[in-house]
């Protein structure tokens, strides 16, 4: 047992990669030298050296490009993108390129790269570099899409990634990083996309990931104090998706709510809620509820910013409504 | 098409007065965000201040005329303040309140005034380049005179949309205007560790534009610089400026610099342009104490934006929902609101 934190759990990862794999590099802005915007990669140079730890210039769509021609050239590279905002200007690489190279070419090749950022709100860092983009990747046939939300996810869902023979976009949260957790690394992992049914309760299902699962767990456990049981799935990967621990535990329950930190438009919660709705149809007292980010932009404002994404209080008021 | 601020322009027999006054202005307000953030009244850590690179703000600015438009990184509150910008809606929107420029909603990294001609500052690095080409395009074909300015830091000179912007506006003879703002650190890369091609305004030429280098050092020959580039770019010929300075502080309030040994700090802020034109007034016989006054007027004016910050009020949450899209436009519908129709509607 240990304690770790978020960011420490992913720096060893990469770190214990690194030392199994030579094949194993990191590719970035600042990942090198200045050790992560957030503090990630800090001091892996001094043991992996700078060709591991490849600081680049402000280039995201070369830094992805390169990923992936490193990738295919036999190595497994991890590039990082600061903020999951700057996504968009990758957009080709990671969509036309990286996710359809294995099917275009019939099978010859894949891309074996992770691409690592973060993503979502809570640092007041505005409408730029606060966005929960999750759904633009899930949305792309040919990439596979993790989002931890615990200590021991983060560790163990990077060093699955970084065994995945396709693309993996692996996206943190920013208000994550600080969390600790007393763990031991050494019990084995869930598979490769097994979701984890993180509490049980027999009157409502809530299904969510990354950083919403801790606000769902604080909101179950206000409602138990007013005698309202929630179960509470973590995905911990998007695509592959877990359906099968989704029905197990909406079909004895018949009651759900998704809960993204993304905007709910044709959002994951979106997805999730029409997969549950066709699949589980005779099994619902009630219609599944989105519980997601508004249909706005986020403000640099934190009154605005808290406001406009799914805390703990809107998931227990939500759930109190569904069950009157 | 207006005139330029008589009081920083060439030929004024005060302009070097007025530089100074202009870049002390910027000076202490970059000094009073930093005071704002460690009082806990900003919103977030994510602020970038310009000290050191005060004369490419205010030479660049002495350059332009009501009517020009421009577009900023996200180390631009200096530009902003020397193109006229009221401080304490600068302060206030640093501090997301509703009585800042765009309503505590953009905040350090998203200021913008149309008004004024400030066509957004960005925290995408390289993201307001392409739009001074459009705002350029529609100048010449409306023939309004005017030139639009893009700033930008070093470690844009590596986005290839910057490329993308500076070849469209040569091939059309867009009056449009690229200036670097060359602090040699993007976050903790120094130029020479992103770039092998250093003479940043060589590419500028290679594409066909007017491209000069210019020491920040000295805030007269910045603006000297940009009347050339940018009078010329008024008259079709675009033009790109790199404006060499040293970032005084971290990339942002939390950043201490650990890259940077303390030596080559130390020799950098030597380069503090506000200091080298104190020098070149007091030299030149201009009485000291008008200097000083310049600076407690400054120090006066400063101090008011953080009493006005703290004092403005939060956003509505209402505003949440306002300009999404236009005024009149159906807003969004909250969460809250569609979570009570659909239930209660079982
Ligand atoms: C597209 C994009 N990539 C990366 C970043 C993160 N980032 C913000 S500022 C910065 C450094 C920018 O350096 P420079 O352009 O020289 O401006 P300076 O900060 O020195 O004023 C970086 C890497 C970003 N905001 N946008
Ligand atoms: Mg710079």
């Amino acid at each position: 047992m240990a304690e770790l934190t978020y960011r420490d759990a992913l720096k060893k990862a990469l770190h214990d990669a690194m030392t199994e794999d030579e094949d194993v590099f990191v590719i970035g802005e600042e990942v090198g030298r200045y050790g992560g915007a957030y503090g990630v990669t800090k001091g892996l140079i001094d043991e992996f050296g700078a060709e591991r730890l490849r600081d680049t210039p402000i280039s995201e769509p070369a830094i992805v490009g390169t990923a992936i021609g490193a990738a295919m050239a036999g190595m497994r590279p991890v590039a990082e993108l600061m903020y999951v905002d700057f996504i968009g200007m990758t957009m080709d690489q990671l969509c036309n390129q990286a996710a359809k190279i294995r099917y275009m070419f019939g099978g010859q090749i894949g891309v074996p790269m992770v691409l690592r950022t973060q993503g979502g709100t809570g640092r007041s860092a505005g409408a730029q570099h606060s966005q929960s983009l999750e759904a633009w990747v899930m949305h792309t046939p040919g990439l596979r899409l993790v989002m931890p939300g615990t200590v021991y996810d983060a560790y163990h869902l990077l060093r699955q990634a970084l065994r995945q023979p396709d693309p993996v976009v692996f996206i943190e949260h920013k208000a994550l990083y600080a969390i600790s957790e007393e763990i031991d690394l050494d019990v084995p992992p869930p598979d490769w996309g097994r979701a984890v049914v993180r509490r049980t309760g027999s009157d409502l299902v809530i299904v969510t990931y990354s950083r919403q699962v801790h606000h769902a767990l604080q909101a179950a456990d206000a409602l138990a104090g007013q005698g309202i049981e929630a179960t509470v799935i973590d995905l911990r990967t998007l695509n592959p998706l877990d359906f099968g621990t989704i029905r197990d535990a909406v079909e004895p329950i018949g009651r759900v709510m998704v809960v993204s930190e993304g905007p709910l438009t044709a959002g994951v919660a979106a997805e999730l809620s029409a997969r549950i709705t066709e699949e589980c149809f005779d099994f619902l007292h009630d219609p599944v509820i989105r519980v997601a980010g508004e249909d706005v932009p986020i403000s640099v404002s934190t009154a605005l910013e808290t406001a406009s994404v799914p805390t703990p209080d809107l998931i227990a008021e939500t759930a109190r409504k569904m069950l009157v | 098409m207006g005139e330029r601020n008589p009081q920083t322009a060439t030929g004024s027999n005060t302009d070097l007065v007025g530089l100074y006054r202009q870049m002390r202005r910027v000076r202490t307000f970059e000094e009073r965000v930093g005071e704002l953030f460690v009082r806990g009244l900003s919103a977030g850590s994510m602020l970038h201040l310009s000290i050191g690179e005060e004369s490419a703000a205010v030479g660049v600015c002495a350059a332009m005329k009501d009517g020009d438009t421009f577009t900023t990184h996200h180390r631009g509150h200096g530009i902003f303040l020397a193109r006229g910008a009221d401080p304490d809606r600068m302060m206030a929107e640093i501090g997301g309140k509703e009585t800042g420029y765009c309503r505590g909603k953009g905040g350090s990294m998203h200021i913008a005034d149309m008004g004024l001609g400030h066509l957004g500052a960005n925290a995408i690095v390289g993201g307001g380049i392409p739009a001074v080409v459009g705002a350029a395009l529609v100048a010449q074909q409306r023939k309004t005179g005017a030139v639009s300015i893009a700033f930008f830091g070093d470690g844009a000179m590596q986005q290839g949309i910057l490329y993308e912007s500076m070849n469209m506006a040569a091939l059309w003879d867009l009056p449009a205007v690229f200036v670097c703002i060359n602090n040699q650190y993007g976050m903790g890369t120094r130029i020479d560790q992103a770039t092998r091609a250093t003479a940043l305004h060589e590419r500028a030429v290679a594409f066909g534009l007017n491209g000069e280098t210019v020491d920040g050092l000295d805030v007269v020959a910045v603006r000297d610089a940009a009347e050339r580039i940018v009078d010329a770019a008024r008259g079709g010929t675009p033009g790109f400026l790199a404006i060499d300075c040293y970032r005084f502080f971290g990339h942002a309030r939390k950043d201490k610099s650990p890259y940077r040994d303390a030596d080559e700090e130390e020799a950098g802020r030597r380069k503090d342009p506000v200091a080298f034109a104190r020098a070149a007034l007091v030299e030149a016989g201009q009485d000291e104490a008008e200097l000083d006054a310049i600076d407690a007027a400054a120090a006066a004016e400063m101090d008011a934006t953080i009493d006005f910050a703290a004092r403005s009020e939060e956003p509505p949450l209402s505003s949440m929902f306002h300009d999404v899209f236009a005024v009149g436009e159906p807003e969004p519908e909250p969460l809250a609101v569609r979570i009570d129709r659909v239930l209660a509607r079982n």
